[in-house]
């Protein structure tokens, strides 16, 4: 089991850049050339309460409402995609109900033209950086146009959500040498599971990042879980976070339940990529509250008693204690919150559902930029069967079956 | 092409030069130093291809002129080169990536398959991916274990993605000039066994080729020999010594595996009536079976003679000591010509 997020850091050391000659010698262990250390931050206990002096930020109600909004848009969305997907009207989804406070703390401190590549699991962040709901839901309903952001501010050169884990990690090594190649101070932000550490791509391209010193900060978005899989089982390391150190990269985590900690941990982290200063992973330790998608049955594998205790770390709540005790926050506001956010909700969910099927040929057309004269018949065989399906679907409705 | 390339593709009449007497390999060269020097978002990455110049020399000189930011060591990582790659094309820019040897590319096909190939279509045309994977491919240079394989199948069934194997400098260098260029991924396989076999004289004036139909490498009206890459030396000599009997044959290069100009291969077939397929790639589920479907199927009617297949066998591709015993040779493809000649 992951160690208590309470505790001092387990992992320790520092990394000795210093001249080798002036370690001591420690016998036959040879001398010590390298050491590092994983620091753990936390701002806010479960309660909401400090426990150790705040940013300024954390009582600024510019920074903080918003991101106290987002997370409850975050987990009304989440709560209405699974009611939907119950009822048959959406395909499978992956709630983030519980990662609230990490998800929406990266999209708030990511800049507009900051670069996200996230899992599906950011879809606090998305909302955030602009994402439309209506169009969270036509993805996960089965049509890639959601993918295609088209809101006012839309992020535009964001990533699709990343299904293949850790894939898309290579990716943000590249868009981050661009940025540098071409001296924009803008930072690709790469955030994947405790699952996708484990894999070699994840490890390539934290490496890269380091040989580069590219303006790319990583989130490790541990949820404890990779689907029925602990995270104890994924890995032997103390932290996920001291991975980055193999790479040179500094690191460092953070309770995800706290979005004051993750905010804090990513904007300096962002801000100093952003002047040059190389790559930074953030470890946010979190946790799945739900099953990890509607396809899921997460009491198979883990026990009501951890899933009990986890529900009192509720980032939602947590949040909503500071603000209140610094005064950032009513129960009016909560009252108007809960009311414009139903609204939001479920005037996105008649949208969408109102939204017409991508016409078939829609697969043929973004294949490539222009069709090739060589996939020119198929894409007319395509639209033929499937006129004359319909047709044959219709007459036969009103033959009154 | 971004409107810096476009201005200096204009430019380029009136001061291009003529290569005279390039390989393959100086062709690939050239190329690459024309769209570097044309374009400023193009880059090139790979293993060896900065200070080294690239294992085969692919790249020699690009590292002096254009930088290491543009010329890029990356780490020994397959999955990181195909993958930032992508993130480079989808953030504007045209990487020109390298893969080692064909037997490393492996990794990348993650890359290819679930992102390259499909950005575009995942975003509705948001984000695309106009990147360029070359990799040096096929038997016949003694080369180690892993180093000789044929594998161009594989990416060929991936929908998306642009398949493109040269077999002369003039070729390789209009292709890969149309390669980088276009706004979609393309897969740039280059054979080995012909990477200094034949030069010629290339104008260095920015021309490229067309990336979708086939090159008619000999007319003939007797036979239809369709082949690509390397194989397309053994196959032209086949059709020399056949001409010695009165055999005339039309050879095709397909060069553009996908997608697949049939056009130009259907035409032949129904002057000639006759057809064989010759690639260096095992025959099981080769693109040459793809062919032979698409004749079968829309061809069938001109045909005089079963259509014949003159491939590598289905085995693993020998190490050096057997590799010529695995490469079809111009008698095995001049026996398959006579078979289809004695049907009718
Ligand atoms: C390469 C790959 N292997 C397997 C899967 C199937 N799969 C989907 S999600 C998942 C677990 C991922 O765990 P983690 O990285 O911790 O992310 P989380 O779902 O917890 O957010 C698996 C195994 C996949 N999508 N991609
Ligand atoms: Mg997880």
């Amino acid at each position: 089991m992951q160690r208590p997020v309470e505790k001092a850091p387990s992992a320790r050391g520092s990394r000795g850049e210093s001249d080798r000659t002036s370690h001591a010698d420690t016998g036959s262990a040879g001398e010590i050339v390298a050491q590092f250390e994983i620091r753990y931050t936390r701002f806010l206990d479960e309660n909401g309460r400090a426990v150790r002096e705040l940013p300024a930020f954390a009582r600024d109600p510019d920074v903080m409402r918003p991101i106290y909004e987002h997370m409850v848009l975050t987990r009304a969305l989440d709560r209405k995609a699974v009611a939907l997907q119950r009822t048959g009207q959406l395909g499978t989804y992956p709630s983030s109900f519980g990662q609230e406070g990490t998800t929406v703390a990266i999209g708030a401190a990511m800049a507009r033209d900051d670069v996200l590549l996230g899992t599906y699991r950011e879809t606090g962040a998305m909302l955030f950086r602009g994402v439309r709901i209506a169009e969270i839901l036509q993805y996960w309903g089965g049509d890639e146009a959601g993918s295609d952001y088209r809101g006012p501010g839309a992020p535009r050169a964001d990533f699709p959500i990343c299904v293949p884990i850790a894939t898309h990690a290579p990716h943000a090594v590249g868009v981050a040498y661009a940025m540098k190649l071409r001296r924009e101070p803008r930072v690709a932000v790469c955030a994947l599971g405790d699952g996708a550490t484990s894999k070699g791509d994840f490890y390539e391209a934290l490496n890269g990042a380091g040989v580069w010193q590219l303006p790319l900060v990583f989130v490790i978005v541990n949820n404890q879980w990779a689907i029925s899989v602990p995270r104890s089982a994924q890995s032997h390391a103390e932290t996920l976070a001291q991975k980055a150190i193999a790479a040179g990269i500094p690191a460092e985590q953070v309770d995800g339940d706290d979005a004051v900690a993750v905010y804090q941990a990513m904007r300096n982290a962002l801000s100093a990529a952003r002047d040059g200063a190389g790559p930074h992973v953030v470890e946010a330790l979190t946790y799945r509250l739900s099953d990890h998608t509607t396809a899921d049955d997460a009491s198979r594998y883990r026990s009501a008693d951890e899933l009990e205790r986890r529900r009192a770390l509720d980032p939602i709540a947590r949040l909503r204690s500071h603000l209140e005790r610094a005064k950032l926050w009513s129960e009016a506001d909560e009252r108007r919150l809960e009311e414009a956010t139903a609204a939001r909700i479920e005037q996105a969910a008649a949208e969408f559902l109102a939204l017409p099927p991508p016409p078939p040929e829609a697969m043929f057309d973004h294949l490539f930029a222009q069709l090739p004269e060589a996939l020119r018949e198929q894409r007319d065989a395509l639209v033929a069967a499937a006129a004359a399906h319909r047709a044959e679907t219709v007459s036969g409705e009103e033959d009154g079956q | 092409m971004s409107g810096a390339a476009a201005a200096a593709g204009a430019a380029d009449q009136g001061r291009h030069s003529t290569l005279s007497e390039i390989t393959l390999v100086e062709a690939v060269n050239a190329a690459l130093a024309h769209e570097l020097e044309a374009d400023p978002s193009v880059l090139v990455l790979g293993e060896d291809v900065g200070v080294n110049g690239g294992v085969f020399r692919a790249t020699a000189g690009l590292y002096e002129r254009f930088g290491p930011e543009r010329v890029v060591d990356t780490p020994l990582a397959e999955t990181l080169i195909a993958g930032m790659s992508i993130g480079l094309a989808a953030q504007g820019m045209r990487p020109v990536a390298e893969i080692q040897f064909m037997g490393f590319i492996y990794p990348a096909v993650d890359q290819l398959l679930n992102h390259a190939s499909r950005l575009r279509n995942r975003t509705r045309g948001r984000l695309s991916c106009p990147m360029v994977l070359r990799a040096p491919c096929g038997a016949g240079i003694h080369a180690p274990e892993h180093h000789s394989e044929s594998t161009e199948s594989l990416f060929a069934h991936i929908p998306g993605l642009r398949v493109v194997v040269p077999s002369s400098p003039a070729r390789a260098y209009g292709l890969l000039l149309a390669a980088i260029r276009d706004p979609d991924p393309v897969v740039f396989l280059e054979p080995t066994r012909i990477y200094r076999l034949v030069k010629e004289n290339v104008r260095d004036d920015g021309t490229a080729l067309p990336l979708d139909v086939c090159f008619v490498l000999r007319d003939g009206g007797d036979v239809t020999l369709v082949t690509w890459g390397a194989a397309t030396r053994e196959t032209l000599e086949a059709a020399e010594r056949l001409a010695q009997d009165g055999v005339e044959a039309e050879v095709i290069d397909v060069a553009t595996l996908a997608p697949l100009d049939m056009q130009t291969i259907l035409e032949s077939v129904e002057k000639t009536g006759r057809c064989v397929i010759v690639h260096e790639a095992a025959r099981n589920v080769g693109v040459g079976a793809e062919i032979a479907a698409r004749i079968a199927d829309e061809g069938l009617m001109s045909l005089l003679a079963p259509i014949k297949r003159v491939t590598g066998w289905d085995t693993v591709v020998p190490y050096a000591k057997l590799e010529h015993d695995y490469m079809p040779r111009p008698e095995a493809i001049v026996a398959a010509v006579r078979e289809t000649m004695e049907a009718a």
